[in-house]
């Protein structure tokens, strides 16, 4: 091992320097200007996100445990860009409620080791460096969700984050230790040639899902997912619904078709229960939400039974159309999150009808809102349908007919949920609306952005072809 | 390997290990003992792992070296958790699941 091959792992090295420098800068820094870290921080990440975009080499390092492609890559930079968008959005809630209590730093640590933890994940060539990587990108996320110290909800949505999540691991790594059995290695390589489909193996299987069907939020696992989400601080919500689920999908990607390929009959069976349950009972909980955080948390549930869609299809278009979907998920989510949060930074508002009268005050923002849904929802101009009819394409092409039958169904529901917002925003009239009020730089380039990837995503078609052509990796 | 017993009553054991720990997950009442309810599955997970790699595959350590990270990821995990625990001791003096219902539905 020479220096040289360390710069494949550029960008886990690139945020660990980061971390690292932030913790010079919360040391060296006075304390009249800790407000600057924020900028520091945002800046840093910024020329972090642009490296990443270098192109890069195939290769594996540690004997094999950490391994990256141009794929990888592309899984880091959608991600990279993701909690960029975020920061941006959140950088008036940071100066405002963490810099002054002096955890502004500790926030932007958790958060980065969190995304250095998915990095891990998602290159990891073996199971304990996946198990590692699972482990670090949840325990500082479950940190942030209790950040609130002084709220109960807060410390509350925190004890269910932490306890459930650890459940799910330890069955996660009790599959994790029949599929050893079943196979006599825990290399994804060697693992791949020598699973065949018996029942020890399936019990593995199932076992281990549960540990990411917990992260992405999948139906029998989707409990913790609403008390969360309200209690924990948006930023953090936003971080939970858009980016810690991508890159939970994206390794379940890469694992389901490449180590558990052998056992595709036992898994297509499951994930199209799974899949009808995922999108069901996040679509008819979401129905009756009051709370804006609270209804994102089931609208993302109901998003990730699409998602599973292309899973269960198992083809290269599947996977294709499942990064692309993911891609456009987190451009749309980060702008509907972007909004709720620029509403309750100025007035502390969540409840859905105190967005009564709202378009007739801030006429931008509810556009952003409208794009938004519109997108979650799939409706033609936004990307959201292109990424939903890809989906629904490679569901169908397998056969799967009952199965689209269900989720066009589903995606009518929603319709109706997102325009209930929609309807408070534009239609409904109120004495006594929000106030009109500006945005920050930072929120305002923040939002631009989402809206920019969601109307140029679906414009723009060498994106998909990109994607398509990379996704013939994982075969 | 310990003479006289075989691997399959070293993994019964761990299997009932694993499912105590999942009861207890479901009807414990304290925080504290959910938490020890998770250290069951994790402890039973390690002997998996120490066991099946002697007994079946003793020519590589792949399986031994795993259920070190456990061990040291758990307890990380236990840590966080009690630290988020005791946070929340703070402020409702309680550390019953049944006061932890302010979200709900």
């Amino acid at each position: 091992m020479s220096f040289s091959s360390l710069l494949i792992m550029r960008h886990e090295m690139l945020l660990l320097v980061l971390i690292l420098l932030l913790i010079a800068g919360e040391i060296f820094i006075p304390k009249h200007k800790k407000s600057s870290l924020v900028h520091l921080a945002i800046f840093l990440f910024g020329i972090h996100t642009a490296v990443g975009f270098l192109p890069a080499d195939t290769e594996t390092l540690f004997g094999g445990s950490f391994r990256t492609n141009d794929m990888i890559h592309l899984f880091k930079n959608i991600l990279n860009v993701g909690v960029l968008i975020l920061l941006l959005q959140s950088a008036d809630w940071i100066t405002d409620k963490l810099i002054g209590a002096e955890k502004g730093t500790e926030f932007f640590i958790l958060l980065f080791s969190s995304l250095l933890g998915m990095y891990f994940m998602i290159s990891a060539g073996d199971f304990l460096m996946f198990y590692i990587g699972l482990e670090l990108s949840t325990l500082p996320v479950a940190a942030l969700v209790a950040f609130d110290a002084g709220k109960r909800k807060s410390s509350e949505a925190g004890v269910k984050m932490i306890l459930s999540a650890a459940l799910a691991s330890g069955i996660s790594l009790f599959g994790i230790s029949l599929l050893y059995a079943a196979t006599g290695s825990i290399y994804f390589d060697v693992m791949a040639i020598s699973m065949t489909s018996s029942s020890l193996s399936i019990l593995g299987f199932v076992l281990f899902f549960a540990g990411l069907g917990f992260k992405i939020s999948l139906a029998p696992f989707h409990f913790w997912t609403a008390d969360v989400y309200e209690g924990a601080p948006i930023p953090v919500a936003s971080f939970l619904s858009v980016i810690s689920k991508g890159a939970a999908v994206f390794i379940l990607l890469i694992l389901m078709f490449t180590v558990m390929r052998p056992l595709i009959d036992a898994w297509q069976n499951m994930l199209y229960a799974i899949a009808i349950l995922t999108m069901t009972i996040g679509n008819i909980f979401a129905l009756r939400q009051k709370n804006m955080k609270r209804f994102l948390a089931y609208s993302s549930i109901a998003q990730a039974g699409f998602i599973l869609l292309g899973l269960i299809a198992g083809t290269q278009l599947g996977a294709s159309s499942i990064i692309y979907f993911v891609l456009i998920y987190i451009f749309s989510n980060l702008a509907v999150f972007g909004v709720v949060q620029a509403i309750s930074n100025k007035t502390g508002l969540e409840h859905m009808d105190d967005y009564n009268g709202f378009y007739r005050t801030n006429p931008m923002l509810s556009l952003i809102m409208l794009l938004g849904l519109f997108s979650l929802a799939g409706i033609p101009p936004a990307a959201g349908f292109f990424g939903k009819f890809f989906l629904y394409t490679a569901a169908a092409s397998e056969g799967y007919y009952l199965l689209v039958f269900l989720a066009v169904v589903n995606v009518t529901i929603s319709l109706y949920y997102y325009l209930i917002v929609l309807r408070a925003m534009f239609i409904r009239t109120n004495d006594h609306p929000i106030p009109y009020f500006k945005n920050s730089l930072y929120m305002r380039l923040g939002l631009a952005l989402t809206v920019i990837g969601i109307l140029a995503i679906g414009m723009y078609s060498p994106i998909y072809e990109y994607i398509h052509s990379i996704s013939s990796l994982l075969n | 390997m310990i003479l006289g017993v075989s691997i399959y009553e070293i993994l019964s054991l761990t299997t009932i290990l694993f499912f105590i720990g999942i009861y207890g997950f479901f009807t414990r009442k304290n925080l504290i003992s959910v938490l020890m309810s998770i250290e069951l599955i994790l402890n039973a997970t390690v002997i998996n792992f120490v066991v099946i790699n002697k007994y079946m595959f003793p020519e590589k350590l792949e399986g031994a070296i795993f259920g070190i990270f456990i061990i040291a990821v758990a307890a990380a995990e236990t840590a966080l958790a009690i630290a988020i625990i005791i946070n929340l001791y703070r402020q409702i003096t309680s550390v019953e699941v049944d006061d932890t219902t302010t979200l709900k539905y």
